[in-house]
């Protein structure tokens, strides 16, 4: 597969976007409270995100590490490097590989050089989903009410991932930090429907 | 709500997968020299056990992959498939 990006005129087009959330980043940031109860919901708009589908025991597999500087973890639902820099395991050869915002034309471009004819695809999925951002210290009671996984630290930590459902979307969920912090990417679409969901979830925390 | 087992992800609830009916139903090697009746029986008749019965399911929510898993049909316990019962999968 053959994706064309045009870079010429992509500073003045990045004036112009506007992510899923961008009209509700008041009524995210006024919604979280801080302290030892606190949770906080904000949108991290426009990151990178290439999706990439290579066969993990191939010499294209070890290029495109090498190309990258990144692991792609082999163990379902691990996320290697940290939240400026990570590939997350999606299946069992297909990864996304995270980065901030302006890095995707360069990791195509260097995965795609690495891995030559071999058998794959690197695509640039950055624009299919929105992140929002849910941190805090009851940001995982927050989270188990609309998630049916086993979200306690015995079973999901800091560096792991899970495409599953939250509510009724379909989201990548990804904890970052041991506060804990979670990163839910989502399809824009669902951008709104999630940020209701969360913010009726943080309620009985939030309301003074 | 069934837990089904996702050989890659683990246990999840029943609405992350969808139903894919029964596994190994192999794609006719000459399926133009089957008459009406054997192209018909290929199509849409399938076994209706009440027992073990090996099944596709595909974690539509999660990795997205398709597997085999085998579910007694009478008391929705799913386990692995044996490995000697496993064929190739493209
Ligand atoms: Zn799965």
């Amino acid at each position: 597969m053959t994706v064309v990006s045009t870079n010429e005129s992509s500073t003045e087009v990045a004036g112009l976007r506007r992510s899923p959330l961008a009209g509700r980043r008041d009524e995210l940031a006024a919604a979280g409270v801080e302290g030892l109860r606190g949770v906080r919901l904000g949108e991290e708009p426009f990151l990178s995100q290439v999706n990439l589908r290579v066969l993990p025991a191939s010499p294209a597999a070890a290029g495109v590490e090498q190309a990258l500087g990144t692991i792609l973890p082999r163990e379902p639902n691990r996320v290697t490097g940290d939240e400026h820099d990570a590939a997350l395991w999606l299946g069992p050869d297909e990864w996304l590989v995270v980065a901030p915002d302006g890095r995707a034309d360069g990791i195509v471009e260097a995965a795609r050089t690495a891995m030559a004819d071999s058998p794959g695809s690197v695509v640039d999925v950055s624009a299919n989903r929105t992140t929002l951002r849910l941190a805090g210290p009851t940001s995982r009671e927050v989270l188990e009410k609309v998630c049916s996984l086993d979200l306690h630290p015995r079973a999901f930590r800091s560096g792991q991932c899970a495409q599953t459902l939250v509510g009724r979307a379909q989201v990548v969920l990804w904890q970052v930090g041991t506060e804990p912090a979670y990163r839910l990417m989502v399809r824009g679409s669902f951008a709104d429907y999630l940020a209701d969901l969360l913010l009726d979830a943080m309620a009985e925390f939030t309301h003074r | 709500m069934l837990q089904i087992r996702c050989p890659w992800c683990g246990d999840r609830e029943e609405t992350e997968f969808r139903y894919g009916g029964q596994a190994h139903v192999d794609y006719p090697r000459d399926p133009a020299a089957l008459d009406d009746r054997a192209w018909g029986e290929y199509l849409f008749v399938r076994d209706n056990p009440k027992g073990e019965f090996a099944e596709r399911w595909v974690h539509t929510a999660g990795c997205r992959r398709w597997f085999t898993t085998v579910r007694d049909t009478a008391t929705n316990q799913m386990r692995a498939e044996l490995p000697s019962a496993r064929k190739p999968v493209m």
